[in-house]
């Protein structure tokens, strides 16, 4: 698609349409640019996946808030700051030595916004969206994460209304971590189930 | 199911690229539009996930998700055409003006409606 013309300006066929749109639905007084722009910084720069790594950290250096995390994830989260958008409901899913949990949406992207960001390519890509309820196992495999054969895989599937972050397991050695040093463990994939939390250094 | 044995189509999972969230301005502009209007309350959030899975989930997606910022403004689109807030004849004639704005602009300048020299209202 987006080739370069070094001759002429040129809008290739999706930027105009953009363009077309956010003309008519400003005329129409239904948007203001100026918001779009402020969604696009806070989007591209001030909401990722350190949300939900703080979120986590909290949860392991406090049984309270993890009880709390795992009896209304939406509320716990909240009391944080992180607030979702769409009105969507959280839930926090944990990890435990029995189970691993795993998060998609097949029906198109849904993913927890106000704390993990926006998706990555492949989770929105149809590969992930259709194999990870089908074949869990090998997908993690795909991702480097092989499992025991006796741990169960649970795979959430969002909505719209209802999206997940999963809460890895506190790794061995981290006794005594402050909240910010354990935060650092744990990546974005980790929330989703892709991956574990790192180990420590 | 061995993914060796399914054909192309189910491609590899991009694992090792992970590319920024938007790969062009437009993208960030669809996606934060989209997010303006259902805070402005003209659709509901699970009626945008119905519009945008039934592009996502069509055959012509790409395995490798590189289109889909392009299926997101389809869904966008015809949300907002079956909403009556827009009608596609006019986003067409809208997007013709910018594409004549655009020729009609110094390269290096940045492109501006006005610039239209045959300019629609």
């Amino acid at each position: 698609m987006s080739h370069n013309h070094d001759h002429d300006n040129e809008l290739d066929p999706f930027a105009a349409r953009v363009r077309a749109l956010e003309t008519i639905l400003t005329r129409k007084g239904l948007i203001d640019p100026a918001a779009i722009d402020v969604i696009v910084d806070t989007y591209e720069t001030r909401i990722g996946p350190r949300n939900g790594a703080k979120v986590v950290a909290k949860a392991w250096s406090d049984p309270a808030y993890a009880d709390w995390l795992r009896r209304d994830a939406t509320a716990a989260i909240e009391s944080l700051s992180y607030t979702g958008r769409q009105g969507e409901h959280m839930q926090a899913v944990f990890n435990t030595e029995d189970t691993h949990n795993l998060v998609v949406c097949t029906l198109c992207s849904c993913y927890p916004w106000s704390v993990l960001g926006l998706p990555p390519v492949w989770y929105k890509a149809p590969p992930y969206r259709s194999r990870a309820v089908i074949d869990p196992r090998g997908v993690l495999e795909e991702f480097g994460l092989t499992l025991p054969a006796d741990k169960k895989i649970r795979v959430w599937d969002s909505t719209a209304e209802l999206r997940y972050l999963v809460v890895p397991m506190r790794p061995d050695g981290t006794e005594g971590w402050s909240e910010e040093r354990l935060a650092d463990l744990v990546s974005r994939d980790a929330m989703i189930g892709t991956a574990l939390a790192r180990q420590p250094a | 199911m061995s993914r060796r044995e399914a054909n192309d189509h189910a491609a590899d999972l991009p694992l090792s690229v992970d590319a920024p969230v938007f790969a062009e301005p437009w993208q960030a502009e669809a996606f934060a539009m989209t997010v303006a209007l259902h805070d402005k309350g003209l659709f509901s959030w699970g009626e945008w996930a119905q519009a945008l899975s039934s592009q996502v989930k069509g055959p012509g997606a790409a395995a490798d998700g590189h289109d889909y910022y392009e299926h997101w403004l389809v869904a966008l689109e015809s949300l907002l055409v079956s909403k009556g807030l827009t009608a596609r004849a006019d986003v067409d004639a809208m997007a013709e003006a910018w594409e004549r704005a655009a020729h009609a602009t110094p390269h290096g300048k940045p492109i501006l409606l006005e610039n239209d020299p045959r300019p629609i209202r």
